[in-house]
């Protein structure tokens, strides 16, 4: 339950800039001026959690700024004071140096290379195939006892009085016998913000994970798992601000689904505002990215139409691809050679069957992919498109906001026009920190859509709150308001991206996905040390995902940090003391040194065991280099 | 290279091999055995070694062809050729001009939705268009809770309910509806609309049979549609017809030896027509034919029954006697999301198979404390249910007279007043076609006199809607336009007056003889 929030709002920025401009226009301002002026400025850094040089502090004029001389002097926050910044700070963490930034961009005419995928000894590989039989022998082992001792509990997969079960034996088998053990590392409750910190609600198990009780205390973690790209989860700020307003004038609904009555003046403003700021001249808004898909695909394709998906796409790609009655043909993960294969065959084969000519090719890809951090090769894409005469859709699902010098997603990063590209759907979930999802694209599309998108006609509006966040993030993000924070987070981002990433290559971990990528999966390979790595991490109070089959191939099990631009160089460093511990315990350093991880470009490639010591030292600034 | 060099190399490599294979622990013994049971008979050593290796390609290959029948073989030019030649259509065709009229009269709200709300032409109207039945969103108990929650949460959950993503207040507004409806457990989906169409596919697969009501809304097909499931079709409302589709799948499955999960699918009060089940029937034959009973609740949940928990309260049915209940949480509740509520069982299979619960953020905390917060108002105030039919009644009075042209084919306690043109009046006149301009005229000029309502809305010219579906042998036409009434939809809410809803009914009357007047 939520305890009473602090619902006095603080007026130290407003003081600070009281104070700063007192201090800039008085004449008698001297010596004292400048020591003054930095503890506003520090005071306004507290408020924001930002410091960004070209951070204009707000200038009131002296005449109405009344002036209460004994707070001249640096006085230390009082204590509830205190705890609204350690609050502030754990949502949001300020940046302890200027430096730590970088702009995320692929360098123009440059050709994009596939990351390389390191692979572990064959020693892990076999060990990680042994440990699944053994858990499945196991399982079995005690599901053969167990059905005969214990026909209680196993009752829900057995016919009862001419019910079929709801749940197959053997499908039921995987999330019994193998995810049951391991089931404390997913569905962690939580509670407050999911910032630079999350508060996770302590629960114990007396009944090898069945069922949880809580036990009334909290812990108080990093949070390397939340999608929080740009640090827009925060219960103070310009968003919040903005969004309690809302509540108060809109409610908390709109009440009817958008075709009806349910389109008000702030669904037509943040539509323009996602339109401008993705480069598309239109775009919808929707109350959940997954229907976002599901809902758009079918209403653009349907039969004598052919997807092409990229393998690895998002489970509401598929589940909208499947609805839309066209064919579905696959590529291997961002192979560009293999999309070509399947393209000439499709096209000079035409339909099954009839061989009569496709009315419409969609290829689908995502711009960054959640489990891998790899990128689509856009270029590439567009290089084929020019040929083939496909559409294309890209799903920005994890890549607004997170790419790109402007936070544009993939067609910024790679500086190409979002024009190319025919829609860009995207989330408002993840860097916005809000819910939903949009689809931007020419006029003609998007009027279309409003017709035949059943998301649009019998899905909810989403509610004022919920686009009031998403269009202050928006209008930070370009800097129409708080100029400079927005540009300051993405680089944050950027630069946190790059430094963790760095750091795990150099400790000898094999990491996927491109440099820029702010999504790191970290490889562990067998099953068991996933809920090892998570319970170590818990023990350092540091929240992370762990992810394994069904999410990913059998063999290469993984931990997935999520950076953020609330994190500050010193999280990161946290992180990555933690990862070297746990990964002399658990034996994880494994990578060959051909993903990276090199002393000197001239070197040769070798295995990386950096110490912390040596990557402390060095990392800073060769994370803003091209990484070795 | 010489044929002797291969020869010496071919000899070298035997060698070798021979050697290692000696050094080998056990290796003598593995070849006194062969020799002993193949009775130095290389012959039939060698057909055995053949047998073996045949025996070792079928298992391994694949069961099914991989070739794709029908390939043509075609050169690297001709496929140049082709794709030269090859011209996709169009994205998205061009709107026709209906399309268009019915883009642009659909009405944009300025400000606050209410019971008054401004329009952007600058015209203040009366709302009958909003499902905000309780006024919950003028609720400011309910604002300064969300706001309260607001500081405290922030807005996003930023990650799915599977990865730090549930929050202790969903599991409170979990907690508290399943408690309200009075079932052991429920889940909440952050959408309503996409709610139904992932419970159904969690618990039905290819094979299973579903059999459902051919009038169910667009997201219960499209959930039917998903699962791959076969698909019975019976008479909408037409319980006896549900029963004979019953009996025969139950002849049907006798001869087959595998059970297969068997549901039914059906709504409570249907979103197309208004009219509400016979819920106590479908129970009684649900257990007589041993079906599952999935109940679509998205329109009777807080708005039918005694303290609206729904149908079941509605009709004295025991909600445990319902395998699964879906329901929105963003119709008359005014919040967002939806819930699927049963045992702990389904709701456990929901968290792990509903894709729409697994793949997709969770909901924002301020609509979950909303949620807990409005399942407290309509405990303690059954009597808003009360004025709230009271309001319906005065309404369908004022719009329903006998000598006249409309209808109400909705039911009694439901605030989606549904109002249709009698369809002899229209075939007398030859009105049958094109039926959706008359109504959307007969909106527009309610909206003129400064009501605000709205019709049924399909989706319209969607490809995939068009298309006829064999099932079973038989062609289905799975079309939304199939089994859909044109009405107009009048929502009732308990923050208008009496003096309003007279008027709006009797403007309602009037304008729909102007419009159909001037079609003679």
């Amino acid at each position: 339950m939520p305890t009473d929030p602090p619902r006095k709002r603080s007026t130290s920025s407003i003081k600070a800039g009281k104070l700063a401009s007192f201090f800039s226009s008085s004449p008698k301002a001297s010596a004292t001026a400048s020591a003054a002026l930095l503890a506003a400025h520090t005071a306004a850094n507290a408020q924001h959690g930002l410091s960004s040089p070209g951070y204009s502090l707000p200038t009131i004029s002296v005449s109405d700024a009344s002036t209460d001389s004994q707070k001249m002097l640096f006085s230390p926050p009082s204590a509830e004071e205190a705890h609204r910044i350690a609050r502030a700070h754990a949502q949001f963490g300020p940046i302890s140096d200027p430096g730590h930034t970088y702009v995320s961009k692929h360098t123009e005419g440059e050709v994009v290379e596939e990351p390389i995928q390191d692979d572990p000894p064959y020693y892990y590989l076999i060990t990680t195939y042994l440990s699944y039989l053994i858990l499945i022998i196991f399982g079995h082992v005690r599901d053969f006892f167990g059905k005969r001792f214990k026909a209680r509990n196993y009752k829900h997969l057995k016919q009862q009085n001419g019910y079929a079960p709801l749940n197959s034996d053997f499908d039921n088998f995987y999330v019994r016998r193998l995810k049951m053990r391991i089931n404390d590392c997913f569905s962690r409750p939580i509670t407050g913000v999911p910032g630079r910190f999350i508060t996770l609600l302590d629960r114990v198990s007396n009944d090898h994970n069945a069922t949880f009780q809580f036990t009334g205390k909290t812990t108080e973690t990093l949070n390397m798992s939340s999608y929080n790209y740009l640090g827009f989860a925060q219960s103070d700020g310009p968003c919040a601000d903005a969004t309690e307003e809302t509540i108060r004038k809109y409610g908390m609904s709109s009440g009817s689904t958008r075709a009806e009555s349910g389109t008000q003046d702030l669904h037509v403003e943040c539509e323009k505002l996602v339109a401008r700021f993705v480069g598309k001249p239109d775009a919808m808004v929707f109350s959940m990215g997954f229907a976002t898909n599901s809902t758009s695909l079918p209403a653009i394709v349907g039969k004598g139409c052919l997807i092409i998906s990229d393998e690895l796409n998002h489970s509401s790609l598929r589940f909208g691809s499947r609805l839309s009655g066209a064919c579905i043909t696959m590529f291997k993960h961002n192979d560009m050679e293999h999309l070509e294969e399947v393209l000439r065959e499709a096209i000079s084969q035409g339909q099954p069957r009839t061989h009569r000519p496709w009315k419409k090719i969609l290829v689908v890809v995502e711009g960054l992919y959640s489990m891998e951090g790899t990128m689509c090769n856009l270029p590439a894409l567009i290089e084929l498109k020019k040929k083939y005469k496909y559409y294309l859709f890209i799903d920005e699902a994890h890549s607004i906001g997170a790419l790109g010098p402007r936070g544009r997603g993939v067609c910024d990063y790679f500086n190409i026009d979002p024009k190319e590209v025919d829609i860009l759907m995207g989330t408002l979930t993840k860097s916005f920190g809000a819910n939903g999802g949009y689809i931007a694209a020419e006029k003609a599309i998007i009027d279309r859509l409003r017709l035949a998108n059943a998301g649009y006609i019998y899905g909810e509006a989403p509610t004022p709150p919920v686009i009031v966040q998403i269009m202050t993030a928006l209008r930070m993000i370009a800097g129409d308001i708080c100029p400079g924070q927005g540009e300051e987070r993405l680089q944050r981002l950027a630069f946190n991206s790059r430094y963790l990433r760095l750091g795990l290559k150099r400790l000898g971990f094999i990491v996927y996905g491109q440099d820029d990528s702010p999504i790191i999966p970290l490889l562990l390979y067998s099953p068991a040390k996933m809920p090892a790595f998570s319970h170590e991490m818990l023990k350092r109070k540091i929240a992370v995902v762990i992810v394994g089959y069904p999410a990913t191939p059998l063999v290469s099990s993984r931990a997935r940090f999520c950076v953020s631009a609330a994190h500050t160089k010193d999280d990161l460093d946290r992180l990555l003391q933690a990862c070297d511990e746990i990964g002399d315990i658990l034996q994880l350093k494994f990578s060959s040194g051909v993903a990276g991880g090199k002393r000197s470009l001239e070197d040769k490639v070798q295995p990386p065991r950096w110490t912390m010591k040596e990557i402390l030292e060095r990392n800073v600034e060769d994370t803003k280099a091209k990484l070795l | 290279m010489d044929l002797q060099d291969v020869q010496a190399l071919v000899k070298d490599y035997s060698a070798t091999l021979s050697t290692q294979f000696q050094r080998l622990p056990g290796s003598a013994i593995i070849v006194r055995y062969i020799k002993n049971s193949y009775q130095n008979d290389p012959i039939r050593s060698a057909i055995e070694l053949i047998l073996f290796l045949f025996a070792l390609k079928y298992l391994l290959s694949p069961s099914y062809s991989m070739q794709r029948g029908g390939q043509v073989e075609l050169t690297d030019e001709e496929i140049d050729e082709q794709i030269e030649d090859w011209q996709p259509e169009p994205l998205v065709a061009e709107l026709t001009e209906e399309e268009q009229h019915e883009l642009e009269r659909r009405p944009t709200i300025v400000g606050p939705t209410g019971p008054k709300v401004k329009l952007s032409n600058g015209r203040t109207v009366t709302n009958l268009a909003s499902n905000n039945v309780f006024n919950f969103i003028g609720n400011d108990l309910l604002k300064e809770r969300a706001i309260a929650t607001l500081r405290y949460y922030g807005v996003g959950a930023c990650g799915p309910p599977g990865f730090y993503g549930t929050k202790d207040v969903d599991m409170k507004a979990e907690a508290d509806i399943a408690n309200f409806i009075g079932v052991p457990d429920c889940i909440i989906y952050s959408q309503a609309f996409s709610t139904i169409s992932s419970v159904i596919p969690a618990f039905s697969k290819r094979g299973d049979i579903i059999v459902a009501d051919k009038s169910v809304n667009y997201a219960i097909r499209k959930g039917i549609e998903i699962s791959r499931s076969t698909v019975y079709w019976y008479e909408h409302n037409n319980l006896e017809d549900l029963e004979r589709v019953l009996a025969d799948v139950e002849k049907t499955q006798k001869r087959k030896k595998k059970l297969t999960r068997r549901f039914i699918v059906t709504e409570g009060l249907f979103e197309k027509s208004g009219d509400i089940v016979d819920l106590p029937k479908i129970v009684e034959l649900k257990y007589k034919y041993k079906f599952r009973l999935i109940l679509d609740e998205t329109w009777s949940f807080l708005t039918l029954g005694r303290t609206g928990r729904g149908l079941t309260e509605h009709l004295n049915v025991d909600p445990n006697e319902i395998d699964m209940i879906v329901g929105s949480l963003a119709n008359s509740m005014c919040t967002g999301g939806g819930f699927c509520c049963g045992s702990k069982e389904i709701v456990d299979h929901q968290r792990i198979s509903g894709a729409a619960y697994v793949f997709s953020a969770a909901l924002p905390a301020i609509i979950s404390t909303t949620i807990s917060e409005i399942v407290g108002i309509m405990k303690a105030n059954p009597e808003m249910l009360i004025a709230l039919r009271e309001n319906i009644s005065i309404f369908r009075a004022a719009v329903e007279k006998s000598d006249g042209i409309l209808e109400c084919v909705s039911d009694i306690a439901n605030p989606v007043v549904m109002i249709r043109v009698k369809p002899d009046y229209l075939r007398e006149k030859g009105l049958e076609d094109g039926e959706d301009r008359l109504l959307q005229d007969i909106v527009d000029e309610v909206q003129a006199g400064g009501f605000l309502i709205t019709r049924v809305k399909t989706v319209g010219n969607s490809q995939s809607e068009k298309k006829a579906k064999v099932v079973n042998g038989k062609v289905k036409k799975d079309s939304d336009e199939g089994h859909f009434m044109p009405c107009l939809k009048v929502y009732i809410t308990v923050a208008h007056g009496k003096k309003d809803l007279e008027r709006a009914g009797a403007l309602v009357r009037s304008s729909a003889t102007k419009v159909l007047g001037r079609k003679k």
